[in-house]
């Protein structure tokens, strides 16, 4: 199953922030969407970098006001990235492997989703369900 | 004036699309405690089941077993199924909105990827789906002409379906005679020329789509010797490095099986069916009269994206393939309903978890809900469709716990049958659809199969006695 299956049924809004824009406004967006990861853009919409909880976690404990430091201090810049092609099993490994948990996918330099370890582990187990569902009515079938 | 939901004010649900994903979102509103639900579901032919009936081969039978539980939940009390009911022609949007509260769009996907390459307008390329729907006797597909006489055939693609047709195109006579493929096809595929079948993979047997049981399949076959080739069953790296770490048991055994067809000697068998790998079409030759005589195929390399998939690239060695008849079969694709907001690029309807979305506002159009392939696009197998209906579903309860539904100026049972009546004096029902049922299966024990498909409307309104209000095909 390749990972645009997962995005043709998500949210379109894709949440993003500026580098400029400061820590605080990104703990706002964060709370507000109840996500894990900001993908960081500048003004011509590229993807530059990815904000997550660890970043601002790492950070938080070295500095002394992390509110006031700008996201492109705090984001990592190489950032992994994927593509509408790239397979749920991929990058269930990739994921767990690297040990990062939001996966931007992208089309050139254009964002066109992200994809969140919680969005693999859900359609890993539906794909799994439906397999045995579909093995369960063939194995019924052969008892008539 | 009591909740919609309860036995005194039904919720009115209409479910477009009869196939397993129309019947999992029925199965799950039925489900519900405490929900008093109506389900009318439509369907452009007048015989329920989708690709159950059209798409799953012939010769596997014991997946089509489903169709018992999807019997089951047909026969449950407020469900009724109004079959030659085509959305777009025969109903309308408006129709459905004067009449239910809630419109759930299971369409699937009706057409195929097309392969953008120099040459493919030629006569003799094909898609699979279309074979697939021929020899399954869709109604829709009867009258396509495949040129069977051609000694060489080749199947683009290692997915389900590509295998599917690869092996009917190799069976012998008397394993077809055994199944429930469309008599016109059965003749034809009895008469065929085809000696040669090759399945076209860009990427390695590792990443091959093809499921294990299916595999092993073609190295049981009467008239066929199945044949892989040496050199593209030595793993590279990147892939040995797959199977071991992310790849499961059945991927391994799929891929020794692979492996064991590269020493597969010829026994004299009348058909040779050879699976390649990590090879691409690049271009289609022709004749002078615009027909078909071959493929250009550029080996590949495989690479791994940022994120761990291994991808085809191209190298600059090139192969020539002779081929009279080509088949496409690289992904189903989900073609627009009108009215209803639809992702170009994904081929799907936009959805957010089962809600339709109107992309100008990013907000859910009320009442109107997807599952299924035009929801997430065509992959998986049957049963993948249970737990996306589910999804939707729950979106669907939320909505009407939050009083989000259509408000049918017509709402009654009743008055939406008057609507269909109108609208398609020749609709099927349920029990229309079982007498079908029941002559085909009929007719089948006479000659030993599991039964012998009626393929056009005009039959299948004789069979039930319907008379035509208008030509039909």
């Amino acid at each position: 199953m390749n990972v645009s299956r997962i995005l043709a049924a998500k949210p379109t809004n894709l949440v993003t922030i500026r580098p400029s824009n400061l820590i605080r406004d990104a703990l706002a967006l964060l709370a507000q969407y109840d996500i894990g990861a900001l993908v960081v853009t500048n003004d011509a919409n590229e993807l530059v970098g990815i904000l997550s909880e660890r970043d601002i976690v790492r950070r938080a404990v070295i500095v002394d006001d992390i509110m006031i430091l700008n996201v492109g201090e705090v984001m990592t810049k190489n950032v992994i990235v994927g593509v509408p092609q790239d397979e749920l099993m991929n990058v269930a490994h990739t994921m767990t492997e690297r040990r990062f948990r939001h996966l931007p996918i992208v089309e050139g330099k254009r964002v066109l989703g992200i994809v969140s370890i919680g969005d693999v582990l859900k359609a890993q187990r539906d794909a799994y369900r439906g397999q045995i569902d579909t093995l369960e009515t063939q194995v019924m079938a052969d008892k008539g | 004036m009591s909740k919609i939901g309860t036995k005194e004010n039904p919720l009115r649900v209409a479910i477009i699309g009869a196939g397993p994903t129309g019947f999992y979102t029925a199965e799950h509103l039925f489900k519900r405690k405490d929900l008093a639900v109506e389900i009318d579901m439509y369907d452009s032919l007048p015989t329920p089941f989708g690709l159950v009936r059209a798409g799953v081969a012939p010769d596997h039978q014991k997946i089509k077993s489903v169709t018992k539980l999807y019997t089951r939940i047909a026969q449950k009390p407020g469900y009724r199924f109004f079959g030659n009911v085509k959305f777009g022609k025969d109903i309308t949007l408006e129709n459905l909105q004067d009449h239910y509260h809630q419109i759930v769009f299971c369409t699937g996907a009706q057409t195929d990827n097309y392969l953008n390459i120099p040459g493919a307008d030629l006569e003799g390329h094909h898609p699979a789906t279309e074979f697939v729907a021929w020899y399954n006797g869709h109604p829709d597909f009867r009258d396509r002409q495949f040129d069977l006489s051609q000694e060489k055939v080749a199947v683009i693609g290692v997915g389900n379906v590509a295998i599917d047709v690869a092996r009917i195109l190799s069976l012998s006579h008397e394993e077809l005679a055994k199944t429930d493929i469309a008599d016109y096809a059965l003749e034809a595929l009895s008469n065929s020329g085809v000696k040669e079948v090759h399945i076209i993979g860009r990427r390695g047997p590792v990443q091959a789509k093809f499921t294990t049981p299916e595999v092993k399949e073609i190295g049981e076959l009467e008239e066929a010797d199945v044949f892989t080739l040496p050199e593209e069953m030595e793993l590279d790296e990147l892939s040995q490095k797959e199977l071991e770490s992310t790849a499961d048991r059945g991927t391994a055994r799929k891929v020794e099986l692979l492996k064991s067809y590269a020493e597969n000697k010829p026994t004299g068998k009348p058909k040779q069916l050879t699976l390649r790998f990590l090879v691409s079409p690049v271009e289609m030759y022709g004749d002078d009269q615009g027909r078909i005589t071959g493929m250009k195929l550029v080996k590949n390399e495989l690479y791994a994206t940022d994120a761990g998939t291994l991808r085809p690239a191209a190298t600059d060695q090139f192969e020539d393939l002779e081929v009279g008849l080509v088949f496409r079969s690289i992904g189903y694709r989900g073609v627009p309903l009108p009215g209803i907001p639809f992702n170009q690029s994904w081929g799907v309807i936009y959805n957010e978890e089962g809600r339709i979305i109107d992309p100008e506002t990013n907000k859910p159009v009320v009442g109107e809900y997807t599952a299924g392939w035009i929801k997430r696009g065509p992959s998986g197998v049957i049963g993948t469709n249970k737990p996306d209906a589910l999804e939707t579903v729950e979106k669907m309860m939320e909505d009407l716990k939050a009083g989000n539904y259509l408000h049918p100026s017509q709402p009654d049972a009743a008055d939406a049958l008057k609507m269909v009546e109108e609208r398609q004096p020749d609709y099927f029902s349920f029990e229309d659809w079982e007498k079908l049922d029941e002559i085909e299966v009929a007719r089948g024990e006479e000659e030993n199969r599991p039964r012998v498909k009626f393929t056009t409307v005009k039959e299948m309104m004789e069979a039930v006695g319907k008379q035509a209000a208008e030509p039909v095909v």
